[in-house]
């Protein structure tokens, strides 16, 4: 196992292996997200409190939980990547940001859109999700921005990660105090979205989506990574092969 | 049919929700491929630049 | 400085030159110290001259635009934390001393408190009196604002060593900051609000304190990895 992992993370054979199992993860992702949305727009029952309006949770929760997901794969490998110098783990970090924040982009329009007919407004900010996601975007552009600021690749790899940890420190402080201040005031009441008395036929689509979105978002993540890998190993001999046998995109 | 795609009044946020998370997931693919095959093309081309120097 | 006698005399005389030089440099370049101030009382200016100048209205937004004004003054004078010792090369001295470069970047912060955050503090209340804000509710914004901008200039100490030396480093520092001050706004501001309205405060000014003894274990390891990282 551990002589696998360490294989893994030398990049001529990252590179292939993902080849391998990016169609995978695309393919079983799919499949799920294609039943999720289609047991989950027809099949399941309206809800009794939200009507038909619920069934945006089933692309807002899964946007939501790959929100959270990629920032803590971006922090745990930033964190990887400084301590053992694994350049994979920064390659991965640099990957997460951009679609970790399309995802917190997803969740947010989602949200907000679910909002509109729930609360009667686009914006509600006494909800305490809707504006931790807002922060949370905040987040991601500030180490993207960072990481476009320094063309050192390896410069940038570790101020990013620095950044990815500060940051990892503070999302539990910033939900905390989000969520203490929207306490404070009397907003619209929130409607719980799932809850445990949800009933079958509604969370089985919920549960299908959730790991459908987190096996595409892994293929998308793949990808990049491979994508980060072959800038970063630009000047490496396996890339000088394969770039002049010409083995396309892969 | 009709009332199916209506979603009882809330049609137009519900599909509205799941179109833009369709456009999302395929600008993450997309872009994903172009910024692949754009390292590719670079890749190659500073390499034939060299070879043509030496 | 309250450091241990047995640790060698070095850690605590490094530690107070850099304070030291750090205000001797600020007290020949006034500039830096009262711009900030100016800049300060400007932009809590602006918003009565925005909202109207209503007194209750006044009294609502008072605590928010304080507060966001010091964050922006101090967000300001950030930027040249590192700035000037990058450009005249005493940065480089900083980092081959043979002290602990965490304990000096933890003596940088604390000089930049001392430069803007407590001038800050100081002038506040006038800005406060300007808002209608009661005397109970000067103390406590005094309190939060204290803590709120010792953790600033320690959390803005990071950003500041990781844009050093970078182009267009000062809007790069308020994204990278900005996210990350949001609870300390957060709570600083709805903590004066609450006491504004006879509320109970202890649980934001707990908040702050809890925060601001965070930033100080913390933060100056990581400013102390980011210049590191900047200057290699």
């Amino acid at each position: 196992m551990w002589k696998f992992i360490h294989k893994l993370a030398s990049p001529p054979h990252f590179y292939r292996f993902s080849a391998k199992i990016i169609p995978w993860f695309a393919g079983v992702g799919s499949i799920l997200v294609i039943y999720g949305t289609y047991a989950g727009l027809f099949l399941a029952p309206s809800d009794y409190q939200q009507g038909d309006a619920f069934r945006i949770i089933y692309v807002h929760v899964p946007a939501a939980y790959l929100s959270m997901m990629a920032y803590s794969i971006m922090a745990v490998s930033a964190a990887i990547g400084l301590i053992w110098r694994i350049k994979l783990s920064h390659a991965v970090a640099a990957a997460a940001a951009p679609l970790g924040a399309w995802f917190t982009f997803l969740a947010l329009v989602t949200g907000s859109v679910w909002g509109k007919p729930m609360w009667g407004t686009w914006w509600e900010w006494g909800d305490p999700r809707l504006t931790s996601e807002l922060l949370m975007l905040f987040l991601y552009i500030g180490y993207m921005a960072l990481r476009a600021a320094i063309d050192d690749t390896v410069k940038a790899d570790k101020a990013s990660a620095v950044l990815a940890l500060v940051g990892a420190v503070n999302v539990p402080i910033i939900h905390f105090s989000v969520e203490w201040w929207s306490s404070l005031h009397q907003g619209p009441t929130i409607i719980r979205e799932g809850g445990p008395a949800m009933p079958v036929e509604m969370l089985y689509p919920l549960l299908a989506m959730i790991l459908g979105f987190t096996f595409i978002f892994g293929a998308l993540l793949l990808g990049r990574v491979r994508t980060e890998v072959l800038f970063r190993e630009r000047r490496a001999r396996w890339v000088r092969e394969l770039v002049l046998t010409g083995a396309g995109p892969g | 049919m009709n009332g199916m795609f209506a979603m009882g009044g809330y049609g137009a946020y519900v599909w509205s929700c799941f179109g833009i998370t369709l456009i999302v997931l395929v600008i993450c693919v997309v872009q994903g491929r172009v910024r692949h095959n754009r390292t590719l093309k670079d890749i190659s081309a500073r390499l034939r630049a060299m070879e043509t120097k030496s | 400085m309250t450091e241990p006698d047995h640790i060698s005399p070095g850690l605590a005389r490094g530690f107070c030159a850099v304070i030291r030089r750090d205000i001797v440099l600020a007290w020949k370049r006034p500039g830096d110290v009262v711009n900030p101030l100016f800049f300060f009382a400007m932009v809590s200016s602006l918003f009565p001259l925005a909202i109207g100048p209503g007194a209750d209205e006044l009294a609502l937004t008072g605590p928010g635009v304080v507060w966001v004004a010091a964050l922006l003054a101090a967000l300001l004078s950030l930027n040249s934390l590192f700035l000037s010792d990058f450009e005249d090369g005493s940065l480089d001295q900083l980092l081959l001393s043979p002290q602990p470069l965490p304990l000096l970047a933890l003596g940088k912060a604390l000089a930049h408190w001392l430069i803007s955050g407590l001038p800050l503090v100081v002038v506040s209340p006038l800005v406060a009196i300007s808002f209608q804000m009661p005397a109970q509710t000067i103390n406590v914004m005094l309190i939060t604002l204290t803590f709120g901008t010792l953790s600033l200039s320690l959390l803005g100490s990071i950003g500041a060593a990781l844009t050093v030396g970078l182009h267009r480093g000062a809007a790069l520092l308020s994204l990278l900051i900005l996210p990350l001050a949001m609870p300390i706004l957060i709570f600083g501001a709805r903590t004066v609000a609450l006491a504004a309205a006879d509320d109970a405060v202890s649980a934001g000014i707990y908040f702050l304190a809890a925060y601001c003894m965070l930033a100080l274990t913390f933060a100056p390891f990581a400013t102390a990895a980011a210049l590191r990282i900047s200057n290699e």
